[in-house]
């Protein structure tokens, strides 16, 4: 345990490159389309803004545990991770060549609140377009898989994105939702959703929560090295299954179900207790081994 | 206009869609034969129920109808801003709504969408989007956000947006900017079964070609570099079904 | 947003064939892209930032830079959100290293 807080070096603080770095086995990285032969958008040049020469995604190849992966990893603190055309199309086209060239995986590293609204319809495009792309490499058989950690999350249509990804991986700092809390607060009013109420925000979109429901497969401490090991030995026994109906069919009824279960309730400490979770006030408190234990004692 | 002057315009040989809590689902016949219609309608904003009850009968009809084309009605003005919809991941329930829909494109229905009033971000992603092809009414309102909201989060002046709008399709709403993008095939100056008739006639070979949108935004010259980069990244074709 | 354009003579750096990259374009902060140029005696400088009317500052920052390093033989591409002259310069040394030690 000690040894693990001297040697953690948080996810949620790195650079797109710095969780790169870590995550991926050392000396494997190639980018594509590195900065040198990138330009930035010339859409925020002209609103007079300063791009960034990877447009805020870097990708390419590397070996995770020895295995060619191809990943994307967006950079949160570069126009809070948003999907413009330039950085869309990276996306997309890293997609298509899992699609020939089957890596082991194509590891997502999303850090991002959705569409780029400087770009915004060339960015809800390309948002679609990726979604049809993960789509595409999955049933090539290559498994995608979404990691999520950083200080934007998943938001937005990069939200959807997530979820139509193999199987999440997420920390505790991790969010992932489709709105984000102040557009609710905005549109719906502070008492709908108090964007403000830190704790609110994480009982309702944070990765403990979307552990705890299910819609995550891992919790990962914010760890770069947790996040290669949950990676490497997620991926070690995954096998991508074609699409199909019948796994359809069961994800409709599950979902069905759960709305008409929880439907009606607001906060994730409401959810938890519905879920069996004896202290659900005592969730936000535990360390990241007593809440996979936890989730592993509940009833299914 | 009217639900009922929209399914007279596109469907006069007949038709039979229920309408409940703002999700149509129901079969129309077209001189292509029978497809089957589903939808949204008053705006709605896609929530939890919706996106499952869309999701349900696109599964019933890979189910019982193999093949059988679908029409997607596109009426949203986004995803429903709630915190108990949030709170069970409404983005599932939203990218379940898009997996069923592209396992109906994989077990060979053809599918378009036509944009009927709104169109706006989550709602318009997980459903018109998906489509193969997505066609909008000229007076469709198609966008991520309006000018004075954007102006208001980028802190970039509403004038300086506007002006750029003028010379560029890449942020403004609008169903032709949507058009020159790529995102939108054509636009319809009315509902018209004749136009339906002429997008099903090529909606095979649509969903035969995969996702054409960045080859349609380039030649149309409003999406300028998106095909560059994603061919520099994958330098072989571009996906296809197989 | 402004671009300026500098040259300034320098000593001539060990020569990599590498590119290096540092920082991110984000609020304060900036990236700094160094790469190979041609004229082995002088640094060209090109910046593109959110904040106008620093050139003057901006040339004493790279002029003190590229007279306490040698970075000769290269050209530096900056993206700036606003970075404090501290950053800059923390930023510039840490890029020229890297450029050196050819790291990717």
């Amino acid at each position: 345990m000690s040894q693990a807080l001297v040697a953690r070096k948080s996810w949620f603080e790195a650079t797109a490159r710095a969780r790169l770095g870590g995550l991926l086995d050392a000396g494997s990285l190639q980018e594509i389309l590195p900065p040198g032969e990138a330009q930035p958008s010339p859409h925020l040049a002209a609103l007079d803004l300063p791009g960034a020469f990877d447009d805020g995604v870097v990708i390419g190849r590397a070996t995770l545990a020895g295995r060619p992966v191809l990943f994307a990893a967006q950079e949160g603190q570069f126009m809070g991770g948003a999907v413009g055309e330039i950085h869309g199309a990276k996306i997309v086209g890293l997609l298509r060549r899992a699609v020939q060239e089957k890596p082991a995986a194509v590891l997502f590293l999303i850090d991002s609140g959705g569409v780029r609204l400087h770009e915004a319809n060339a960015g809800l495009i390309a948002i679609s377009e990726i979604m049809r792309a993960v789509l595409d490499a999955r049933a090539a058989g290559v498994p995608v898989l979404a990691l999520v950690g950083g200080s934007c999350g998943a938001f937005g249509g990069m939200g959807i994105v997530a979820k139509l990804c193999s199987a999440i991986l997420i920390s505790e700092e991790g969010r992932l939702a489709l709105s984000g809390p102040e557009v609710i607060e905005t549109v719906a009013g502070v008492e709908e959703f108090d964007s403000k109420d830190r704790a609110l925000v994480w009982r309702v979109t944070g990765g403990k929560h979307r552990y705890l429901m299910g819609d995550c497969a891992g919790l990962v401490d914010d760890d770069i090295a947790a996040f290669r090991l949950a990676a490497s030995e997620f991926l070690a026994g995954w096998q991508e299954a074609e699409p199909s109906l019948g796994e359809l069919r069961a994800s409709q009824r599950r979902l069905e179900d759960r709305l008409a279960a929880y439907g009606a309730l607001r906060d994730g400490l409401q959810v938890w207790a519905a879920l069996g979770v004896a202290q659900p006030e005592s969730v936000p408190m535990l360390d990241r081994d007593s809440l996979v234990a936890l989730k592993e004692g509940l009833p299914t | 206009m009217k639900l009922q002057e929209l399914f007279d315009a596109l469907f006069p040989a007949g038709r039979q869609i229920t309408v409940a809590g703002q999700v149509l689902t129901g079969q129309a016949m077209t001189p292509q034969g029978p497809v089957a219609v589903l939808g949204t309608t008053d705006a709605a904003a896609i929530d939890h129920r919706m996106a499952l009850a869309l999701a349900a009968f696109v599964l019933d009809t890979v189910e019982q109808h193999p093949g059988r084309p679908l029409v997607f009605l596109v009426d949203t003005s986004g995803q429903a801003l709630s915190r108990s919809q949030e709170l069970l991941c409404l983005n599932g329930s939203l990218a379940h709504l898009a997996r069923c829909i592209d396992l109906a494109r994989r077990q060979g229905h053809p599918s378009l969408s036509l944009v009927t009033a709104n169109a706006v971000s989550g709602g318009f992603l997980s459903f018109g989007l998906m489509a193969d092809r997505a066609y909008a009414l000229a007076d469709a309102q198609v966008r991520v956000m309006d000018l004075r909201a954007m102006s208001r989060v980028t802190k970039i002046a509403h004038e300086r947006l506007v002006e750029l709008a003028a010379s560029s399709p890449t942020f403004a709403p609008g169903a032709e900017n949507y058009r020159r993008m790529g995102g939108i095939e054509a636009i319809w100056p009315a509902p018209s079964a004749e136009l339906l008739a002429a997008a099903l006639e090529t909606a095979a070979q649509a969903r035969a070609a995969g996702d054409q949108r960045m080859q349609s935004g380039l030649a149309r010259d409003g999406r300028r570099l998106a095909a560059k980069v994603a061919d520099a990244v994958s330098p072989s074709m571009p996906s296809a079904l197989a | 947003m402004e671009t300026l354009d500098f040259q300034f003579a320098s000593a001539p750096v060990s020569r990599s064939a590498h590119t290096a990259l540092c920082g991110v374009v984000g609020s304060g902060n900036l990236e700094i892209l160094v790469q190979a140029g041609d004229q082995p005696a002088t640094c060209q400088v090109s910046i593109k930032t959110s904040a106008r009317g620093f050139g003057a500052t901006w040339q004493a920052v790279l002029a003190t830079f590229t007279t306490s390093h040698p970075a000769g033989g290269t050209r530096i591409a900056i993206n700036d959100m606003g970075a404090t002259p501290a950053v800059v310069s923390l930023r510039l040394a840490q890029a020229l290293a890297e450029y050196r030690g050819g790291e990717q």
